[in-house]
């Protein structure tokens, strides 16, 4: 594959047992991973959880310090960089200096000797909308056009597998979500297999057709956007895709399609469907937007879970919603996403309310309590990623 | 407001005085290079053309058998210099290994030597070891101290260099010796060039160390240092001035055309 004809179709990654050590540090701990052929898969994380390192490990430009990797079946754990089917958009761009925009693009068809190097370049450039800028150097190019050349690049060489490491990261919220969907586009026109690493799950849920969260070098749960979001198995996900009400309890009830968890003295329900534990103490969850606000203790019923007596300690407005945290006594603090339907926050500051949600609506995660306490208390992992979605937040509003 | 009036004319005069006092000794020699002088060139004995025509001729061609061996000797000893140092610059920056430090170390020590000392310890070395002094021991000796600038000058541009570059040369299929010859040498090329011209420079205008070394064999600085005991020749100074000249017109020909390249870029933005 090295040289020759392009990949006609993209083709399976397979990591069996990946482990990667730094001399004094395990950057990766045990890593298996599937991404199917076509597919626009996408590694979440926060800083330093190793993206990076599993995508230069996939290039060869790392070498594991155990574990395989199979590219379409054949097992490529041995062959360097330049043998490998596969082609990476870089974080930094790397484009090279001292050539041309067009040279850089046709230099991996040139080191391939295939025909037509330039035409095809020019097509590529075309693809990214910057063939008129083909003679210019990478210096005099903006930071996005950087950015579609490196993916130019990369894509001319229609690999079999194509690895982007964050490749959107310096572009503005504008740029950014246009070129989301041109790689979008540009993956589903070309049938390859895409790899791409981010931080910013709002880009890993709106582009991959499959998401994989990992934390400290480990994959913490992989499947559909929908289904991260719905059943996070761990806390680490809830947390990271989007905010989560947690609460920790033991089992007190059962049905055939429920369990009835004891949470400060009520008992909430979450189906067995949606919840990934059935005994013991579990950590059942529920998103901020399914939570509704009550004046009045609601009457029972079963189709909805109730807590409370809380009371409201800060109402902040985004515009779409209204945030409220309730604090509730034995529980802490809940975040509630109100809907603005009516004008101005329907609760104030100090306000006593009840919560509910629909049974339908929670979630039990996989974690073990018991262990993870400990783990999260400890876990920095969750403070600093709060800081880096605040610093992302604060990049978006200034650029927006 | 009579503090800058002081300020506009006193660097002008200062640098303007700098560098006359810099080309007198160069106007000196081009300007005795015309000398129609008979033995010694000291005194003006009225204009010829006469010793660049026939810059070769006086003393069976000494001067320039004198000029033809500083050349041979700057060009091999800049070839190998800057092709070892090239490669123990790159293999200082991009790998660890053992003895590394200590390599940095000596590396360094030829450039803080005295050249007496490094010159003088030579020759011995070259004695006990039997090896006769010539053409062979000069330029051993002057690739030697080379290698040293070529590595400091070198290995500065390799740190500059992002690693980046050539892993992304790999991962678009550059086998090792491609990304070499396509992406590290050329992103080092100004860095290796710079060494070179250097290496010559030392090389060519080298004489204490070469004194030592030399043998028989006559370079242009130690023809120099012999005849002016018994009055330089004026071919010397036709020599010395071409030299100069030529040096003149090699740097002014890369000015320009850097700027006109960077014309033409900016004209393609
Ligand atoms: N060459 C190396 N030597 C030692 N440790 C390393 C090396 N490269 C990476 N690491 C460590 O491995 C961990 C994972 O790094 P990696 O670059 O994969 O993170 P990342 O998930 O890509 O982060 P980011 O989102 O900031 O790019 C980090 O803690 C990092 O410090
Ligand atoms: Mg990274």
């Amino acid at each position: 594959m090295a040289t020759g004809a392009f990949a006609d179709r993209g083709a399976d990654l397979e990591l069996v047992g990946i482990q990667k050590r730094f001399p004094g540090f395990t950057a990766i701990e045990h890593l298996d991973l599937v991404i199917p052929a076509g597919s626009f898969f996408a590694l979440l994380g926060p800083s330093g959880c190793g993206k990076t390192t599993t995508l230069r490990l996939v290039a060869g430009l790392e070498d594991p310090t155990d574990g395989r990797i199979l590219i379409g079946g054949q097992d490529v754990t041995t062959q360097k960089a330049y043998q490998r089917p596969v082609n990476t958009v870089f974080q930094s761009y790397a484009l090279f200096p001292h050539m041309t925009v067009l040279e850089n693009v046709a230099f991996g068809l040139r080191r391939r000797k295939i025909t037509d190097a330039v035409a095809k370049a020019h097509e590529a450039l075309r693809l990214v909308e910057l063939d008129h800028l083909a003679a210019r150097k990478p210096v005099q190019l903006s930071g996005g056009q950087q950015q579609r050349v490196a993916l130019a690049r990369a894509i001319v060489n229609r690999p079999a597998l194509l690895l982007l490491d964050e490749p959107l990261g310096a572009l503005d919220l504008k740029l950014r979500r246009q070129m989301q969907l041109e790689l979008k586009n540009i993956q589903e026109e070309v049938g390859l297999t895409f790899l791409h690493v981010t931080h910013d799950q709002e880009e890993a849920m709106t582009m991959a057709d499959t998401v994989a969260v990992m934390n400290k070098g480990m994959i913490e749960q992989m499947g559909s956007p929908e289904l991260l979001y719905e059943l996070p198995r761990t806390a680490f996900v809830a947390n990271f895709l989007g905010q989560s009400n947690l609460f920790t309890g033991p089992v007190v009830g059962e049905t055939s399609t429920s369990i009835a968890v004891d949470v400060a003295g009520r008992s909430i329900v979450v189906p067995k469907a949606r919840s990934h534990r059935h005994g013991g103490d579990v950590t059942i969850g529920v998103r901020p937007e399914k939570l509704s606000l009550h004046r009045d203790l609601p009457a029972p019923d079963s189709a909805s879970n109730v807590l409370g007596p809380g009371r409201v300690t800060d109402v902040s407005f985004t515009g779409v919603s209204t945030q409220y945290l309730v604090a509730v006594p034995g529980l802490g603090t809940l975040v509630v996403f109100e809907q603005n339907r009516s004008a101005g926050p329907i609760e104030g500051e100090g306000d006593e309310v009840w919560v509910t949600w629909n049974v339908e609506h929670g979630f039990g995660l996989d974690d073990d309590p018991a262990a993870q306490t400990e783990k999260f208390v400890a876990d920095t992992t969750t403070q600093s990623l709060a800081a880096q979605r605040r610093a992302d937040l604060l990049t978006e509003l200034e650029e927006a | 407001m009579t503090r800058l009036s002081l300020g506009k004319w006193l660097l002008p005069v200062y640098s303007a005085l700098a560098l006359l006092f810099l080309m007198i000794p160069i106007a000196y020699t081009f300007v005795f290079s015309f000398n129609d002088s008979l033995k010694s060139n000291i005194t003006w004995r009225g204009f010829t053309l006469d010793k660049w025509l026939n810059v070769c001729a006086v003393q069976n061609g000494a001067v320039c058998e004198a000029f033809g061996n500083s050349l041979l000797i700057g060009a091999v000893s800049t070839v190998l210099a800057t092709t070892l140092g090239t490669m123990i610059a790159i293999a200082l920056v991009r790998y660890r290994f053992k003895f590394r430090a200590g390599t940095s170390l000596l590396l360094f020590l030829p450039m803080a030597t005295p050249e007496v000392v490094l010159g003088a310890g030579l020759a011995a070395q070259f004695l006990s070891l039997g090896v006769p002094k010539d053409m062979l021991t000069i330029i051993l000796a002057h690739t030697m101290f080379c290698i040293s600038f070529v590595v400091v000058t070198v290995k500065a541009r390799v740190a500059g260099l992002d690693p980046a570059l050539e892993e992304a040369g790999r991962d678009l299929y550059g086998s090792p010796a491609q990304v070499f010859a396509r992406i590290t040498f050329p992103l080092l090329l100004p860095g290796i060039l710079a060494a070179a011209l250097l290496s010559f420079a030392l090389s060519f205008d080298d004489f204490i160390i070469t004194n030592f070394n030399s043998g028989a064999v006559t370079t242009f600085p130690k023809y120099i240092y012999i005849s002016a005991s018994r009055g330089i020749p004026a071919e010397a100074n036709v020599i010395a001035s071409a030299v100069f000249i030529l040096a003149l017109v090699i740097v002014v020909t890369a000015q320009v055309s850097a700027a006109a390249r960077a014309k033409r870029q900016a004209r393609l933005g």
